[in-house]
């Protein structure tokens, strides 16, 4: 075994090879990673493993957990040297100073930008990204066809003519307590951003959901919720919207990739395009990128660095996390790979057309507002005042 | 007096092998090596309270059970130190926290977020090439070894005092980087790569390109390739400044852990830092909150009294049902009637959050013909619903409780009762529920505490909601007052704060002890009776 790491090492670096394979075995990088994720990990550590005799820890956790983890134990010493992560964590890690800048050099243009832009703050890219992931419109293609609507009201049509009136949409609203997250595309065509951009496309911390726009969106919402078409309900979880949509009985959702084999398996044969505009404008839903942070306190910061750099950054590595937990790649070359199959372009597609979510700490403050107005909307209450109040909150919360 | 001393324990006592003595003294062993281990790490670690905590708890374990005194705590100390452990260190350092900003932006060290700053300030500069590089060594003085850019091949060599210079006679390995440096010794990566220490200072390591030191300085990152990175920021270390060497801003330390300037500008990270009773103040005096915590806090003891009440009611009445030797089948029906309480009760909120739906839940669909009634976003029906889940999770154990204390009651009494010609309800009111009270009195106090606090009903059924309409803090109609510490803390997401969250907790630790004690007081009086 010793021999053969030491001949597999000979290729790039000879230091480590002539003095024999076994003489990184004391080093130990310590990985945090949820399940999805950890044999993908695996398998790109074994390389790195045979080349440098390092042993690489995966330390599996919840993936609602590593954040919190990551925040409380990196300052204590006790963290790892690199976590795996989502890209809005970033701003809580920066303020918090958890986490070390990352320098990808010429490799920079391998990867998608959006997924790169995701991942700088202030300027400073702070992780390695490896996947990107957006919700998207899926239809039932046996109850509506294939054709992709492209405005809210041709999608009611096409639902409504195939006998769907009722409920010819199925929004995801975490039951009674609002979902803004998936229906965020629809919000865009009204023109009222979460948060304003820069022209760089970094977010600044001013809240762009004021003003005409968002009240025009929220009387869209009201008028599609209990006061008007009673498409809209305050009823539909995460469970029960999938179930509706694999039992046939709406053709429409908007939802993400993590759904498909749900209804796959429930024998439905779906189509996957952007989300149609209600608003006018394109309907950009929230790209969410998954990348590897690396610890500001990490005692193997060569190690860390030289792991993510030339073992996780390859095409290898990327098609490997994405065979273990199928997200777009964010190299672009193993995306287009991957684009072969029409549901995962349908999602490419989607993702084209987004924004990346914010990365900014203000963000964290927006949700319970946010969420709280859609359902107050459902509900049939007032769009001026719901609107103006949640927007009014959100400020208050931001500036205090 | 004229009575014999007692017989000496025989952990005392030695009598040859086999003694309890024996079984003592490694007992013993084993609880001093753990110790004596766990002090060694704590010292390599360089936790001095918990060494010194460790050191005292041993000392004293050694000597409560080598002495012939401290008879009773010998019996005391083990859980003495568990009471310790895994109580008064939770509650002491939830009150430190209490008086600390500790939470997000304010987490680690002064240290730290110095390193924080200067890491965030530090940036590549604009198309600096990417050099093949090498870490050598002289002695203690490390440096970095660069190919130049371009087919030149020149070698050049610097360190921290000396910018990079050119070197005769330096060959050029296989993989592109120097492996022969005259002067100097080339480390090789795998001794980088074991060597934490090492690490840190190559990763540490800055050599200036030039006498200029505008230009910047050669970096790594992965110990075989360098780049030219920029620093405006300079950290004083006597000073205890940063100083932007661009703007010639000073940013300097304020009381609440972050470095500002004389502008009010602030840096990005901070420390955690004693803010006295600020969380208190806070907690109190913010108009946002008032309002709303007011309406949590009604709800919290309305929620807390009526569960108890009704679910001990409830277990009662199926207590005094299934305890009449008249009905059959009792153990079967007992055993069924205690289901709900060996079900988590996490999932059962999460169930009945399923079934509770108004438009595709059973209850609405079975019991009200479809109709649409809103269980779980209309705020009165919301409450309603907590409490006949909670109803529905708890009578089991009060049927429980109460099944075992009737079996309890003295039959005399009761027959005597009857005799004297009571009648059923008065033999209940009279005798069977104030000598039920003696016994369950107290378990009810402590059901209100732990109803007072419980999260888990609340945050799984309807986590809070409906959110209050209008109001500017993210709190609902049915949040208690922990799940409300929960949301305003920001501990859900976003911009956690630890130090207000602790500074409610111990608001609320208070509340229930102050009510607990009070309670306590009035059951003693029951016992008088």
């Amino acid at each position: 075994m010793t021999l053969l790491a030491a001949c597999g090492g000979g290729g790039d670096t000879p230091e480590s090879s002539s003095a024999g394979g076994s003489d990184g075995s004391g080093a130990e990088l310590v990985i945090w990673s949820d399940a999805e994720r950890a044999e993908a990990i695996k398998n790109a550590a074994a390389d790195f493993e045979a080349d440098t005799g390092a042993t690489v820890t995966i330390v599996q956790k919840n993936f609602e957990d590593l954040r919190a983890d990551f925040l409380s134990q990196v300052p204590t010493g006790e963290g790892p040297d690199i976590t795996v992560g989502a890209h809005d964590w970033l701003g809580e890690f920066v303020e918090s100073g958890v986490v070390d800048t990352l320098d990808l050099a010429d490799r920079a243009a391998d990867f998608e930008p959006v997924t790169l832009e995701a991942f700088t703050y202030d300027g400073q890219l702070y992780a390695l990204p490896y996947a990107q992931e957006s919700v998207a419109l899926i239809q039932n293609t046996d109850l509506v066809g294939d054709t992709a609507p492209t405005t809210w009201d041709e999608m009611i049509q096409m639902a409504t003519d195939a006998g769907f009136g009722d409920r010819p949409f199925i929004l995801y609203t975490n039951g009674a307590e609002g979902d803004m997250y998936t229906s965020y595309a629809f919000q865009t065509s009204f023109g009222a951003p979460v948060f304003v951009q820069d022209t760089d496309g970094s977010y600044t911390s001013e809240v762009g959901m004021a003003g005409d726009a968002g009240v025009a969106y929220a009387q869209w919402i009201h008028d599609n919720g209990a006061a008007g078409t009673g498409y809209f309900t305050d009823t539909v979880d995460y469970d029960i919207g999938n179930e509706l949509f694999a039992t046939g009985q709406s053709p429409f959702i908007v939802q993400g990739p993590w759904t498909i084999p749900t209804f796959q398996d429930a024998g439905v044969n779906v189509a996957v395009n952007p989300i149609p505009s209600a608003g006018g404008e394109t309907a950009s839903p929230f790209v969410g990128v998954q990348g590897f942070y690396l610890s500001a306190q990490s005692k193997n910061a060569l190690l860390a660095n030289e792991f993510l750099a030339n073992y996780v950054a390859t095409d290898e590595a990327q098609q490997a996390l994405y065979d273990a937990d199928p997200r777009i790649p964010a190299l672009t070359a193993v995306a287009e790979e991957v684009a072969d199959d029409p549901i995962i372009a349908g999602f490419i597609a989607s993702a084209q057309n987004g924004v990346p979510m914010p990365n900014i700490p203000e963000m964290g403050a927006v949700w319970d507002f946010w969420n709280a107005a859609q359902i107050a909307l459902i509900k049939g209450e007032d769009p001026q005042a719901t609107w103006t109040g949640a927007v009014g909150s959100i400020q208050t919360a931001i500036g205090g | 007096m004229s009575e014999a001393p007692p017989r000496e324990s025989h952990a005392r006592s030695w009598r040859g092998l086999g003694g309890g003595f024996v079984a003592k003294l490694l007992l013993m062993m084993l609880v001093n090596a753990a110790g004596i281990t766990a002090i060694l790490s704590a010292y390599t670690a360089g936790a001095w309270v918990i060494l010194a905590a460790l050191l005292v708890g041993l000392l004293a374990a050694d000597w409560i059970y080598f002495s012939k005194r401290a008879v009773p705590l010998k019996y005391l100390f083990p859980g003495l130190v568990f009471l310790a452990v895994f109580q008064m260190f939770t509650l002491l350092y939830t009150g430190y926290v209490a008086f600390t900003n500790y939470g997000t932006g304010h987490l680690g060290s002064m240290q730290q977020a110095v390193d924080a700053a200067l890491i965030q300030d530090e940036r590549p500069v604009a198309d600096s090439p990417q050099y093949p590089l090498a870490v050598v060594r002289n002695g203690d003085e490390l440096g970095f070894a660069i190919v130049d850019a371009g087919d030149t091949g020149r070698v050049r060599v610097g360190t921290t005092e000396q910018p990079l210079t050119e070197v005769e006679g330096a060959t050029i390995g296989d993989n592109g980087t120097p492996d022969v440096v005259p002067g100097w010794t080339v480390v090789p990566r795998a001794d980088l790569f074991t060597d934490t220490d090492l690490q840190q200072q190559v990763v540490a390591l800055r050599v200036p390109i030039s006498d200029d030191a505008e230009d910047g300085s050669l970096r790594t990152r992965e110990g075989s390739t360098g780049a030219i990175y920029t620093s405006r920021l300079v950290w004083d270390a006597d000073e205890q400044t940063i100083t932007n060497t661009e703007t010639g801003v000073v940013y300097a330390p304020d009381d609440r852990g972050s470095f500002v300037s004389p502008d009010g500008d602030r840096l990005a990270a901070g420390w955690y830092v004693n803010v006295g009773f600020d969380n208190f103040v806070r907690a109190f005096t913010d108009a946002t909150y008032a309002s709303p915590l007011l309406k949590v806090t009604l709800w919290t003891f309305a929620f807390a009294i009526l569960t108890v009440l009704t679910s001990f009611g409830l277990g009662l009445l199926f207590a005094l049902i299934y305890n009449d030797p008249r009905v059959r089948g009792r153990k079967v029906l007992r055993t069924l009637m205690i289901l709900p309480y060996a079900f988590p009760a996490f999932m059962s909120a999460l169930l009945w959050r399923g079934m509770l739906n108004s438009e595709f839940g059973v209850v609405n669909e079975w019991f009200f013909l479809g109709a649409d009634i809103g269980w779980l976003s209309d705020p009165w029906l919301a409450k309603l619903a907590i409490l006949w889940v909670n109803l529905w999770l708890s009578y089991p154990y009060w049927f429980l409780v109460t099944t075992g204390a009737l079996q309890a009651l003295p039959g005399d009494v009761m027959e005597a009762a009857r005799v004297d010609g009571a009648g059923r309800w008065r033999q209940f009111r009279s005798i069977t529920l104030p000598m039920l009270l003696v016994s369950t009195a107290p378990l009810a106090i402590a059901s209100f505490a732990f109803n007072f606090n419980n999260f888990t009903i609340i945050y799984m059924l309807t986590g809070g909601g409906p959110a209050f309409s209008g109001s500017s803090t993210p709190m609902g109609s049915t949040d208690i007052l922990i799940s409300a510490i929960y949301q305003i803390s920001g501990v859900s997401g976003g911009r956690a704060d630890y130090g207000l969250a602790s500074a409610l907790s111990i608001v609320v630790f208070i509340v229930i002890g102050v009510i607990s004690a009070l309670a306590f007081r009035r059951t003693r009086k029951l016992e008088e009776m």
